[in-house]
């Protein structure tokens, strides 16, 4: 009888609706799993559009990143707010709408403030829109929690993001044009690795940083055991 | 050659929309396990293409012209819901190829290739004609592409890749080779 009871005072005691909701953790997990464990570049390989397409020099990578770690906080905010007056079957055009707005607000900032970045970037900056690490969120954590830990999931995956996006650029912008921010680092004798600036190079840096992440996950795998 | 070829192959193979653009990449590296998938969901890519060109073009030039703002929210409200809309014939005409899609026809919505389109047909400021055979070139380019992987990745199900390269790692090579040879094509149009 107890066995049968608990579960249903448990769910009483809830206060979201929805059976699937994360588990509790503390604020600084909820923003560290983003960058860590939980990255969204480098290990659930979402919005790969961006990831690829804008990481070929640092400033248009973090600006992107900026960006959609605007979009992601403001979502989740928003979301998070409207979760218990959203009907389940108009929740993911709801969800869209919302992170629709905060895109065309990024993009009109971005405008306003950077319009150089801004032409760089070009329609890739709507096209946040279409990430799918925007709906993923909204749908698997936003809709589930507080507003407080919708933001700082929101914070940590777009911190993620951009910390991603970052690396990759950087790579790509070192040794394909010899560049940093636009700074010339080695002498006039550097001959420029072209092939990273252009798309296949997108693919081949975002693979050879696949590659290392499992090298250094297969690698804690074989040492793990051996230590405890 | 003329203009509207040139758009069509321009879209095709130089400017291939996955392989060059990163469009699409989402069911690029989800659906690419098996042909036959592949390249069903291609051409069901193609419709909505199709579909979203000509809506966006309309939308773009009756009442999207005095509030540009709003593009980004008006060009994914429409994808939503042509998507549904095909959905719904597709259910009603042809349960058969509803049931050989499945879950691949809702996600075509999530894919930014199509509203990549959308805005990308806007920025060029093609006519309703030209937007079209770019619809075409690129719902076929994705085809082409999402056919070609598919087609490497059955192969290599029968290797024995090193185990750090199991996952992800292999794909984004292949992918990187397969983007290197279509940046041949990048000589056509200097050609001309």
């Amino acid at each position: 009888m107890t066995a049968a009871t608990a579960p249903v005072a448990k769910k009483d005691d809830a206060p979201a609706f929805d059976p699937g909701a994360p588990p509790p953790a503390t604020l600084f997990q909820d923003v560290w799993r983003g960058i860590g464990k939980e990255n969204p570049v480098l290990v659930q390989f979402l919005g790969m559009c961006p990831t690829m397409a804008v990481t070929n020099i640092l400033a248009n990578g973090f600006a992107m990143g900026v960006a959609t770690t605007f979009v992601l906080v403001g979502s989740g905010l928003f979301v998070s707010l409207f979760r218990k007056y959203v009907a389940h079957e108009v929740r993911i055009t709801s969800y869209i709408l919302i992170i629709a707005t905060f895109v065309t607000l990024a993009d009109m900032l971005l405008a306003a403030s950077f319009p150089d970045i801004s032409k760089a970037l070009g329609p890739f900056i709507p096209l946040i829109v279409a990430n799918c690490l925007l709906l993923g969120r909204a749908e698997a954590f936003a809709a589930k929690v507080g507003p407080v830990r919708a933001v700082a999931d929101g914070l940590g995956m777009g911190l993620g993001f951009t910390v991603s996006l970052s690396a990759l650029a950087s790579f790509r912008e070192i040794l394909g044009r010899g560049t940093i921010l636009g700074h010339p680092l080695f002498g006039p004798r550097f001959e420029p690795w072209v092939f990273l600036m252009m798309p296949p190079g997108g693919f081949f840096t975002l693979g050879v940083a696949c590659l290392v992440v499992a090298y250094v996950i297969e690698w804690r795998k074989q040492h793990a055991p051996r230590e405890a | 050659m003329g203009h509207l070829s040139w758009i069509f192959v321009s879209t095709l193979l130089v400017n291939n929309f996955t392989l060059v653009m990163f469009l699409g990449l989402c069911s690029f590296f989800g659906v690419t396990g098996k042909v036959e998938t592949a390249w069903r969901l291609g051409l069901a890519n193609t419709f909505v293409l199709l579909l979203t060109a000509l809506s966006a073009w309309f939308l773009n030039a009756y009442v999207l012209q005095k509030t540009p703002f709003l593009r980004t929210i008006a060009f994914i409200v429409v994808i939503a819901s042509a998507v549904q809309i095909v959905e719904m014939a597709v259910k009603k005409y042809l349960p058969v190829l509803f049931r050989q899609l499945g879950i691949y026809l809702p996600l075509i919505t999530t894919n930014c290739a199509i509203l990549g389109l959308a805005l990308f047909q806007t920025s060029r400021a093609y006519t309703l004609v030209e937007a079209l055979v770019f619809a075409v070139g690129a719902g076929l380019g994705l085809t082409l592409a999402l056919s070609l992987m598919a087609s490497i990745r059955e192969r290599t199900e029968l290797t024995d890749p090193p185990v750090i390269a199991r996952r992800m790692g292999l794909v984004l090579v292949i992918a990187s080779c397969l983007s290197m040879a279509f940046m041949g094509f990048a000589g056509m149009g200097s050609a001309e």
